[in-house]
């Protein structure tokens, strides 16, 4: 008889001491967002914070996803309210000038915040190499599922949704995401120019 | 005297495990706020969670229907008026639900939808129910089941 009850209890204690064990394992705030492999959605939005030299652009100067096409594309949702921002600012201000002259794209994107203000905040941080954009009433943050910044966005060449990131980025992160969607974009053209015979299946690479 | 004894202990056992069904019921329906005065009927069943992840005090649960003045999210109040915009344009209430899912995955619904292993969630509470139903009933039989060894004078024998 004891055996049964031992048995019961066990059936009834191991499916919840598993499911506690297994969201021991989870990161809450860790939200999986739908957008990865998806196509990008497109924006048109102003520059209102130039950036400098080679990836300087005025100031008003408007900046779409379309014409970002062949690009690798890192847009960036921070806002001078944002104290995790501070966190990587330099991290991408220094990792996007390295790459200046390269088919990559580093954007800013104002979120919930006034102009003014985040121009303030990048004097304040010593400067920032790339532009940064408005986005008044925050439609592409919601368009992009946005759940609070800093939030990191690497669009492939393609204009696809390729890695989100949430929370402060690391120079490593985006040099490794950058390196690798730009090698899959030169792989892509190369293939598509007939330069390079496919010895492999690219299925793969073409789903992302 | 048994059989006393074994109704009262049934009686009591019932009393609280109804009551613990209850407590849980309660908690698995929180209560929502009435929708404003003067908001679109037509987004009346349509309830999205924010969870602000801004800083700390941001963070906060609120549905859509939660009154403007209450929601310390900004993005709650930005999201509302695309919800609007989005009815006003013609789009129905599907299609607006099916835009924020698009862009959040359902975790944007304060209700998750019935399909797939989402139906656990509406499921467990009745098989519990049903469950504890059956429990109930099946020890009320046994607390007041007849011992065999009542002694003479029943009518077992005859």
């Amino acid at each position: 008889m004891n055996w049964k009850r031992a048995m019961i209890a066990a059936f009834t204690a191991v499916p919840v001491i598993g499911l506690l064990a297994w969201g021991l394992t989870r990161d809450p705030n860790n939200i999986p967002s739908p957008l990865p492999g998806r196509q990008a959605p497109a924006f048109t939005l102003a520059v209102f914070a130039p950036g400098q030299g080679d990836l300087r652009r005025p100031i008003g100067d408007t900046v779409s996803l379309a014409a970002l096409r062949g690009k690798v594309v890192v847009m960036n949702f921070w806002a001078s309210w944002c104290l995790a921002c501070r966190d990587e600012h330099e991290a991408l201000s220094t990792v996007a000038r390295q790459y200046t002259g390269q088919p990559v794209q580093f954007l800013g994107v104002l979120y919930n915040d006034v102009p003014d203000k985040g121009r303030a905040w990048i004097a304040e941080m010593g400067g920032q190499s790339y532009p940064s954009v408005d986005d008044p009433g925050a439609r592409v943050a919601i368009d992009y599922g946005l759940y609070g910044v800093p939030e990191t966005f690497f669009l492939d060449a393609a204009g696809r949704v390729a890695y989100k990131h949430t929370g402060p980025v690391s120079p490593g992160i985006v040099r490794l995401k950058v390196d690798s969607l730009m090698a899959a974009a030169a792989l892509q053209a190369a293939l598509d120019t007939g330069k390079v015979a496919p010895a492999v299946d690219t299925s793969l690479g073409k789903a992302r | 005297m048994i059989r006393l004894r074994g109704l009262m202990r049934a009686a009591c056992g019932g009393a609280v495990t109804l009551a613990l069904l209850g407590v849980s019921a309660r908690a698995q329906q929180p209560e929502l706020p009435a929708a404003p005065k003067g908001a679109p009927q037509d987004s009346g069943a349509l309830r999205v969670q924010v969870q602000g992840t801004l800083t700390d005090a941001q963070k906060n649960d609120v549905g859509l229907e939660n009154k403007t003045k209450e929601v310390a999210s900004e993005l709650s109040q930005q999201m509302r008026t695309v919800v609007k915009e989005q009815l006003a344009a013609g789009k129905s209430e599907q299609e607006v639900k099916d835009y924020f899912i698009s862009k959040y995955g359902e975790w944007i619904l304060l209700q998750p939808q019935a399909h797939g292993f989402n139906l656990v969630v509406y499921a467990l509470p009745i098989v519990l129910v049903l469950g504890g139903a059956g429990l109930i009933v099946l020890l009320v039989r046994r607390w007041t089941a007849v011992p065999a060894t009542a002694g003479p004078g029943t009518d077992d024998v005859s």
